[in-house]
């Protein structure tokens, strides 16, 4: 039978007995949801060092990602602190978007065909370029990929790495024996590679500069310079949620364009009585651009006085300032103008 | 509705109540249904069944799959098969799990346990402590244990000593296999037909007029395999493992996951298993020990030929409660990386989106499975009550 007609004869047959409420198919956007509810539900990870992390020295959360989920709630709440975060897994993070659960994700996440289709998710403008890399241990001998050959990698359950190595090993025609190991998280894949189990821990090079910078001796480890696919990692929101979507795609955006700029979350306050029109119609001193996409017209304000810029919210979190010091000058993650590909199409 | 000897009857009331009853469990099971569907399809996700079909790009570290163009073989997995025959190598390797699972925690739980009601103080006392500590804590924290602290700090692979043909490494467990040279794949089915009619054989000869032909019969078995091995020029010889760069060629591997799962499901299960053979033996009447003495038996005797016989009429449907944990418990293999059903699910679900359908799957797939415990063991525990009653 028809699953359609078969769906709908089970909705009318439960009308019918009176034992369902109508079902809420004309919901509310997210973004009503959120406002009223006074917080934002935020989808995160606490296992990737300098992207969603439970920092052991501080308590808290900290991380690129979780920085997001702050911007997001100081755009639409105008308070960076009015956040829940919602620690996920590789596995369960598009279903947390899916059932509700979390109003937006930002869990280092590959933007993809298959998710952008049959997963279901909206994906947010690109955050972080990033590509599959190789943690190897120094006294293994490891000097490219190549050696690796026949030998045991292992990377997280569910994530696009999985599959990229599954093509990479039919691709190359390496030894079928080689054996690919996956573990539910990134803390039990690191003391796999630690006890020796694995000959590789292989997942986006970003993550991987971070377990080594925070491994007990970070010289016993080396972060090959291969890099085997393009992850381009993005935040995302359900699908079918228009006005939330097309939101939150501007607020990330936002960060980048306050870059460019040169709008810190220093300077503000000058730049507010800055006589460029374009500045005065980002920062809503001019315009209705908040107001069309359902934010306060101040929103960029609240979010970039809060957060800093996306450079801001780079170096605090991964910079060369950072244990993980991740290089940005002239890498992908550059603004366009200095040559690399963070860009935001104009705020007009 | 059998009331059992007594006057009762039902009302029409009664009957209306019944009806009724079956009719609201009907009904929350539809309305349960249409939610999922109504919530589902809200969110744009149609429940659709077409990615089994599907390449499912993987690369699953190991296990074997069917080959669906020829369903009577096991082959090894590559990712250009489909995902529902990577859901197949998972549900291999859950059952191969389950089923050494069920044998080995059997055979343990049954020594500690007969250990647990020896008069021997010190046996009794190790056996009571194994028991306290393992029913004492959580099966998942214990699997971490096995895999971290145990197999994952044996020697790794270039400096492990070869003992008799055993490699004991980080890399996996390796032990001599038999092999057949140069090439006798059917060795294998060749092996479980022989058994099979062996057992036959043995089954039918049991008739005190038939009993003449049982030996006879074992024998033309056996010269059978002679002849086979003579005129195929000695195809059969033992394969012992070499140890590589990374794991070792030859003989028969058993990997880090594989090893410290059923490490933990045959400890953790044979804890329990040991608790009810004590709880079983404990219920035969003392008076049957008294009686055994009386003819002159000695204790392991008396425990052989009349106490255990008696017990295991009161152990087995306990028992089955404990087959049916141990065949679900197998799932908590994810958390070391073995790719069991419900680890290869979420990979699957994972790459295709599918988790809804996928679970399904999973959950028949358990059900079906534990049904085929309870039915296995229903029908032994049957015999076990037919011969009693004899």
């Amino acid at each position: 039978m028809n699953m359609k007609i078969a769906g709908t004869g089970l909705a009318s047959a439960l009308l019918l007995m009176g034992l369902a409420s109508p079902p809420a198919l004309a919901q509310d956007s997210t973004l009503q949801t959120v406002i009223k509810r006074g917080q934002l539900i935020c989808g995160s990870d606490n296992t990737k060092p300098g992207f969603g992390y439970m920092n052991p020295k501080t308590g808290k959360l900290e991380g690129f990602d979780v920085d997001y989920c702050h911007a997001v709630a100081a755009a639409v709440l105008g308070d960076a602190s009015k956040v829940k975060i919602l620690t996920l897994t590789d596995k369960n993070r598009f279903n947390a978007v899916q059932n509700g659960e979390a109003d937006v994700v930002f869990f280092h996440t590959t933007v993809t065909t298959t998710r952008a289709t049959a997963v279901g998710a909206a994906f947010l403008p690109v955050s972080f370029y990033d590509g599959t890399g190789v943690l190897v241990k120094k006294a293994d001998q490891i000097k490219s990929i190549n050696d690796l050959n026949g030998g045991t990698i292992c990377t997280t359950q569910g994530s696009t790495t999985e599959a990229v190595w599954a093509d990479y090993i039919k691709g190359h025609k390496w030894d079928p024996k080689t054996q690919v190991l996956t573990y539910q998280d990134l803390d039990k894949l690191f003391a796999a590679l630690n006890s020796g189990r694995c000959n590789a821990m292989t997942t986006d090079k970003s993550a991987l500069v971070g377990w080594k910078g925070n491994a007990p001796k970070p010289d016993d480890f080396v972060v090959l310079a291969d890099t085997i696919s393009k992850e381009p990692l993005a935040g995302f929101v359900r699908q079918g949620d228009t006005q939330w979507h097309t939101a939150l795609t501007w607020v990330a955006y936002a960060l980048v364009q306050a870059e460019e700029f040169g709008i810190t979350s220093k300077n503000i306050p000058e730049m507010l009585k800055s006589e460029n029109p374009d500045i005065k119609r980002f920062l809503g001193v001019d315009g209705d651009l908040g107001k069309d996409l359902g934010l306060a017209p101040d929103f960029v304000q609240k979010v970039v006085g809060a957060m800093g810029n996306y450079g801001e919210i780079y170096n605090r979190n991964i910079g060369p300032e950072t244990p993980y010091g991740i290089d940005r000058k002239g890498s992908l993650n550059d603004l366009w103008t200095h040559g690399g590909l963070m860009y935001s199409p104009p705020f007009r | 509705m059998k009331a059992g000897g007594s006057q009762e009857r039902y009302t029409l009331g009664d009957h209306v109540l019944q009806i009724g009853v079956v009719l609201g469990a009907i009904a929350i099971v539809l309305g349960l249904a249409a939610s999922v569907y109504i919530g589902l399809a809200s969110h744009h996700i149609p429940i659709d069944f077409s990615f089994l079909s599907q390449v499912s790009g993987l690369h699953l570290s190991e296990g074997l799959t069917l080959d669906l163009s020829r369903p009577w073989d096991l082959v090894p997995f590559s990712s250009s098969d489909t995902n529902l025959q990577a859901l197949i190598l998972g549900l291999y390797n859950t059952l191969k799990v389950a089923l050494l699972g069920i044998v080995f925690s059997t055979l343990l739980g049954l020594l500690v346990g007969i250990g647990r009601v020896s008069p021997n103080w010190l046996l009794n006392r190790v056996c009571l402590v194994f028991v306290d500590l393992v029913r004492n804590t959580p099966l998942l924290i214990q699997l971490f244990f096995w895999y971290f602290a145990v197999v994952l700090q044996l020697p790794a692979l270039r400096s492990a000593a070869q003992f008799y043909g055993v490699i004991a490494s980080r890399q996996g467990i390796y032990t001599p296999s038999l092999l057949g040279v140069p090439a006798w794949p059917d060795f294998w089915w060749a092996a479980l037909a022989s058994l099979v009619l062996a057992a036959v054989i043995l089954r039918l000869t049991r008739r005190p007029g038939a009993r003449a032909f049982r030996w006879p019969g074992i024998a033309v078995i056996a010269i059978a395999w002679g002849v086979a091995l003579a005129a195929l020029g000695h195809p059969l010889r033992i394969d012992l493992p070499v140890a590589s760069r990374f794991r070792a060629s030859g003989g028969l591997a058993f990997t880090p996951e594989f090893s410290a799962i059923l490490l933990a499901l045959v400890v953790y299960t044979a804890a329990f298993i040991a608790e009810i053979v004590r709880g079983s033996i404990e219920a035969v009447s003392t008076r049957q020990w008294m009686a055994a003495y009386a003819l002159g038996l000695k204790r392991h005797q008396a425990m052989t030929h009349i106490i255990l016989p008696q017990a295991f009429r009161i152990l087995v449907p306990p028992l089955v409660n404990q087959y049916l944990n141990l065949a679900k418990n197998t799932s908590l293999a994810i958390a070391i990386g073995f790719p069991d059903l419900f680890n290869v699910y979420g990979t699957v679900a994972n790459q295709t989106g599918r988790s809804m359908e996928g679970i399904l799957i999973v959950m028949v797939a358990y059900l079906a499975l534990n049904w085929l415990i309870s039915l296995v063991m229903n029908l032994y525990n049957r015999r076990l009550m037919a011969q009693g009653a004899r």
